[in-house]
């Protein structure tokens, strides 16, 4: 069997900070094949961006470190792999686009060259065609009057805009894996669902596998075909979009579903989690969801921490009610 | 619906007529020259009724905040009127204005910002009762009002001396909620108040909010960008753009049926949490970028991407006109009115 496009497998990422070890990602699990798109879901600091993070080869070594766990891009282990050969991974198989396309746009190079350049040195077309093509995808992706504004600044565009630089940036270097990370949280919903459109396009022209990283179900449900929900660092429950929403396996997982308000319906008070989010310096023993979970019990208190399990295909939870969280349904 | 209130229509407790305010754009570091104006705010009429909640919705820049510190003062209108329980404040000295502002409290978005680092909670919640000590309850002194405060937003009154950077988000926002609490106002101004926050934190500050208006016959201005939050709570909501009010009215018919091409298009992008119901959505796509509000299209402001716009539009400014029963709308081709059954 050929392996999948990406592999993360029980995956562990920490920090040494001066208030102590920070475990940031605690055995986070999923495969992504290509054209696929995964959506890791979770809330502030539950991980999803450190994982990211340690996908791409960014970790911060000062600080950071991968103490177990594997990460494989077409079976080739990425672990561990040496900065110059991630890097050229970087340039060309995994990419990745930010909350704030600003801060990954070079502010003294127009937009247009920097479109360009990925045509030049991921397509080897010459300068004359780099820029036609360039001026082409930015088009493309909905930049009025693309060959005017080549020549613009960073700055002189708007968060929307400079988002979709990034998508034209992605189409030309056509890479296996993507990571969107919160990539329209900072944009008004009109731009968000353009740009949301715009990445499930590109993907369908390159083929590219997508991993979503958002906190907003309103936007893995436009987009996703799997979901991975993390708490604490940990993946509680992963599954197919469908599955795991009409049936939730985790308790978790439901409480997050329950206490997020839609647009089409009213229910005034919602059903909220009680409690705080997790401090990661200080987690607690056993499921790190108990302080919080109205299904605890004894045994959830301590260790171990309960596996992922599966309830249904390829559908997993970590909770040790999780076959009768399962059964009993939302 | 009952008869009762048909003929004794309740008076809103704050009306807002025609409220503009205008930001110059100036150039030049010895000589200051105006060289332009930000429309932020431009005729915004509205009534807030008691025990109600208004919502303000709209996208980044359609001057939602700027109404919320005309409200509560803390800055001046370019023209227009804000009026309070009856009495217009542009009429009020400066006393009788201290004494009506108690009567109207903000919440701000930013709960990591807007409270003072080097303050103790305690001072915090407890520092409006220095300008108005008339407000501590009777028998009760500042710290014993501010404990009850804290409990009441579900704070343990015992971290009274703690700082705010010992607090998570959803608590930060509660001290803010018990500071805007502390004169016993009627109306709250309520910034973004859950945006910055994590769904499950979202949820519980809500529903305190929604307990305190109940419990304290409280009436909102709830301004946020977030329909879906808005849904759960607003009974009437005004949607803004470029600093201009577009659909105002009963927030179920305008979430069930939006007449103004804007809103039509606002509410379709909005994703449902919900895959099936996601999928089977259809989004009305907006042509173009938001036009700058220092220099807004002419006739309606909209019309630059608009799916409706014929020539009309540019040439002739549509006023906000009764469209079904329950609410106006400022457009010269809505889409199908609807009345209430
Ligand atoms: N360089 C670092 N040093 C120490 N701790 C870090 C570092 N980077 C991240 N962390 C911690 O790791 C945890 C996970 O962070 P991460 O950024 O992955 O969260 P997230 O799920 O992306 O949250 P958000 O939704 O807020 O972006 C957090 O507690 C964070 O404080
Ligand atoms: N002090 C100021 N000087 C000049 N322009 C201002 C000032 N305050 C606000 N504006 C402008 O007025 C307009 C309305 O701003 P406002 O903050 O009210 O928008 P908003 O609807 O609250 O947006 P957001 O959703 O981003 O908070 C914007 O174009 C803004 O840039
Ligand atoms: S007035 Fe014209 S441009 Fe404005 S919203 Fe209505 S149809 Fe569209
Ligand atoms: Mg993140
Ligand atoms: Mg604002």
């Amino acid at each position: 069997m050929t392996p999948p496009l990406l592999r993360v497998d029980d995956l562990h990422v920490q920090f040494s900070t001066r208030d102590g070890i920070v475990r940031a990602v605690n055995g986070m699990t999923f495969d992504l094949n290509e054209g696929e798109t995964i959506a890791i879901l979770g809330e502030s600091g539950s991980g999803k961006s450190v994982t990211a993070q340690a996908i791409m080869g960014i970790l911060d070594p000062e600080v950071a470190s991968i103490p177990s766990g594997s990460i494989t891009f077409r079976g080739e282990e990425l672990v561990g792999l040496p900065e110059r050969k991630h890097r050229k991974l970087r340039g060309t198989d995994i990419a990745m686009i930010f909350q704030d396309a600003l801060s990954a746009l070079n502010p003294v190079i127009c937009v247009g060259d920097q479109v360009a350049e990925m045509f030049r040195v991921h397509a080897g077309a010459s300068r004359k065609s780099a820029k036609q093509q360039a001026i082409e995808v930015m088009g493309h992706v909905g930049i009025p009057a693309a060959a005017q504004r080549y020549g613009d600044y960073p700055h002189q565009f708007s968060g929307g805009m400079r988002q979709r630089i990034m998508i034209a940036m992605m189409i030309a270097l056509k890479p296996a894996v993507l990571i969107a990370d919160e990539p329209t949280t900072a944009l008004d919903v009109t731009v968000q669902a353009q740009i949301m459109e715009l990445l499930k396009e590109l993907q369908r022209e390159t083929g590219t596998g997508l991993i979503l990283i958002t906190h907003d179900l309103g936007v893995v449900a436009s987009v996703a075909e799997r979901i991975v929900v993390m708490y604490s660092g940990r993946v509680m429950e992963q599954g197919d979009v469908d599955a795991m929403y009409a049936r939730p396996a985790n308790p978790y997982t439901i409480g997050l579903l329950d206490s997020i308000p839609r647009l089409d319906a009213r229910i005034g008070r919602l059903p909220a989690i009680p409690g705080l989010p997790p401090n990661l310096l200080n987690t607690p023993s056993g499921c790190p969801f108990h302080v919080r979970c109205t299904r605890a019990e004894d045994t959830c208190r301590v260790d171990p921490v309960p596996p992922l399990v599966e309830v249904g295909p390829a559908h997993k939870s970590a909770c040790w009610f999780a076959e009768e969280v399962y059964a009993h349904g939302k | 619906m009952a008869s009762d209130d048909m003929s004794g229509a309740q008076a809103p407790v704050v009306s807002v007529r025609d409220l503009v305010k205008h930001y110059p754009i100036e150039r030049g570091i010895i000589f200051r020259k105006r060289v332009g104006t930000v429309h932020a705010v431009d005729g915004v009429t509205f009534d807030l009724m008691p025990g109600q909640t208004l919502a303000i919705v709209g996208e980044s820049g359609c001057g939602k905040s700027t109404v919320g510190r005309l409200l509560v003062g803390l800055e001046q209108p370019t023209s227009g009127s804000v009026t309070v329980a009856g009495t217009d404040l542009s009429t009020l000295n400066a006393r009788e204005l201290l004494a009506t502002r108690r009567d109207l409290q903000i919440i701000l978005q930013d709960p990591y910002t807007s409270l003072d680092p080097r303050m103790t909670v305690g001072a915090i919640i407890g520092e409006p009762f220095e300008i108005h000590p008339e407000a501590i309850p009777a028998g009760k002194d500042a710290k014993g009002a501010v404990r009850d405060l804290m409990a009441r937003v579900g704070l343990n009154p015992e971290f009274i001396n703690r700082y705010p950077h010992q607090f998570s988000g959803g608590q930060r926002q509660r001290i803010g909620i018990a500071r805007a609490l502390a004169l016993n106002p009627h109306v709250i101004i309520a910034d973004e108040p859950v945006s910055a926050l994590d769904v499950s934190i979202q949820a519980q500050v809500m529903n305190l909010l929604m307990d305190l208006r109940d419990e304290l016959g409280l009436s909102y201005v709830f301004i946020s960008h977030d329909l879906a939050v808005v849904r759960q709570i607003a009974d009437t909501i005004a949607v803004m753009y470029l600093g201009q009010i577009v659909e105002y009215g009963d927030a179920e018919q305008i979430y069930e049926h939006p007449q103004h091409p804007y809103t039509a298009a606002l509410l379709s992008a909005v994703p449902v949490a919900d895959p099936v119901v996601q999928r089977s959505r259809t989004r009305i796509p907006l042509s173009g970028d938001l036009p700058s509000p220092a220099d807004p299209p002419s006739g309606c402001r909209f019309r630059t991407r608009c799916f409706q716009a014929q020539a009309k539009c540019a040439e002739v400014m549509p006023e906000l006109v009764a469209s079904g029963d329950k609410h106006v709308v400022a457009c010269h081709f809505p889409l199908e009115a609807v009345t209430s059954v």
